[in-house]
């Protein structure tokens, strides 16, 4: 029985990979895309990877999702010239026949793939008594590769710094995003009262579950931002204007926090982000804490997209 | 016991599974936006809520019960602003496909 859900699931999903690339409307693919996201997290939790799952209908399906619909409006004045402008037939040929050949090497290598697969896994189920933490994932992630998270939450700072840098010189400084004009009585305006108490209660809690069940700051920095997003977009508050100083300092709190960490097991423990015995949970409090907020702002500032409009308007 | 609350499970998600396949055909079958709305949201509503109360016997706890009933009334939450919002923005836009 469950082999025919999984067998419908996987043809749906190749199915719906198909229709996002052949559609001719660039919201269309969006909507296709966003719900391809939402299956594939029907397949992690398939597959007993909640956090998988979790951080895939976050990210994947969620952020990605508003970013999309927000590149395909901005798209919708130049996208009837865009498609007037057919490419030439060996264009197109090329552009087929170079992703067959990506789709081919794809397939080799899954297909040459060793199996039973190789895995760290039983290492770190071995492990996992040193870090003090009950879940594997966040073990993985703020302990044995703590270095990986490290570089990951300062790719995000990157990330930020280059769509700011798309702002025009006269905006430098100011407010990310459109002035929301908003209906105060709207629905959206409802639902922007109503949902951020919830959702703020359900993104901390994810966080806090993260140490020893699925879950974890990144997905729960997900929530808190989606809830932000949607208080600014009902017209209930305004962005901040980048130049404020408490703005950037929260943006650079988590990774500092996070190399102090690691400055301290340097000395302490004797390699660079190795915690001294028995201080191993509170030290990835630490760092999980002081990341939260860093990410929160940081996927919301970057769904907001560059400064557009000076601090007063 | 058992069985009479198995049977319950089955009846209700069966009826639940009824609601989404009709959302469905209305939403590709029905003429305009407005009534296609209509149709979508009996799946969210009732399809849901059917699967959902069918499901709550077959949960082992309380707080897992309250979860899943609480899933259900954040869908219902974000369905109705969905339509409304879509509905006025048809009003605004005036009469159309």
């Amino acid at each position: 029985m469950i082999e025919v859900l999984n067998f419908g699931l996987a043809a749906l999903i190749l199915g719906l990979a198909v229709w996002t690339i052949v559609a001719r409307e660039a919201p269309a693919a969006v909507v296709g895309f966003i719900v391809y996201g939402l299956l594939l997290t029907l397949v992690w939790v398939q597959l007993q990877g909640i956090d998988v799952a979790l951080t895939e209908a976050a990210i994947g399906g969620g952020l990605t999702g508003v970013l999309l619909i927000s590149a395909a409006v901005r798209l919708r004045s130049t996208e009837s010239t865009a498609r007037a402008q057919r490419p030439s037939a060996s264009t197109r040929w090329l552009a087929a026949a170079l992703s067959a050949a990506v789709t081919a090497a794809l397939s080799i290598c899954v297909l040459a793939l060793p199996e039973p697969a190789p895995t760290l896994a039983p290492e770190v189920l071995a492990n996992i008594a040193v870090t003090e933490v009950g879940n594997p994932i966040t073990a993985v992630l703020l302990a044995f590769r703590a270095m990986d998270t490290l570089l990951e939450a300062i790719v995000l700072l990157f990330a930020l710094i280059g769509v700011w840098s798309l702002a025009p010189d006269r905006a430098w400084g100011g407010r990310p995003g459109l002035l929301q004009q908003a209906d105060p009585n709207g629905i959206l305006a409802y639902v922007a009262r109503v949902l951020p108490p919830i959702g703020i209660v359900a993104g901390i809690y994810i966080f806090w579950i993260g140490a020893d069940h699925p879950g974890g700051k990144f997905q729960g920095a997900t929530i808190l931002a989606a809830m932000w997003l949607l208080v600014m977009m009902a017209g209930l508050a305004d962005a901040p204007p980048i130049s404020r100083r408490w703005l950037r300092w929260l943006l650079v709190a988590g990774p500092l926090a996070f190399i102090a960490v690691g400055v301290v097991g340097a000395v302490t423990a004797g390699a660079f982000l190795s915690y001294p015995q028995g201080y191993a949970k509170t030290l990835i409090l630490v760092i999980e804490f002081a990341l939260m907020p860093t990410l929160t702002l940081i996927l919301g500032l970057m769904l907001l997209g560059a400064p557009q409009r000076g601090e007063t308007s | 016991m058992k069985l009479f609350l198995d049977l319950w499970t089955v009846v209700a998600v069966v009826a639940g599974a009824f609601f989404f396949f009709a959302g469905t055909v209305g939403l590709l079958r029905f003429p305009d936006s407005l009534t296609r709305l209509h149709a979508l949201t009996k799946a969210d509503n009732l399809g849901l809520g059917l699967v959902v109360l069918g499901l709550l016997p077959q949960l082992d706890s309380v707080s897992a019960g309250l979860k899943i009933v609480g899933i259900w009334l954040l869908v219902l939450l974000s369905g109705a602003t969905a339509a409304q919002w879509i509905a006025r923005t048809l009003r605004q836009s005036g009469p159309g496909p």
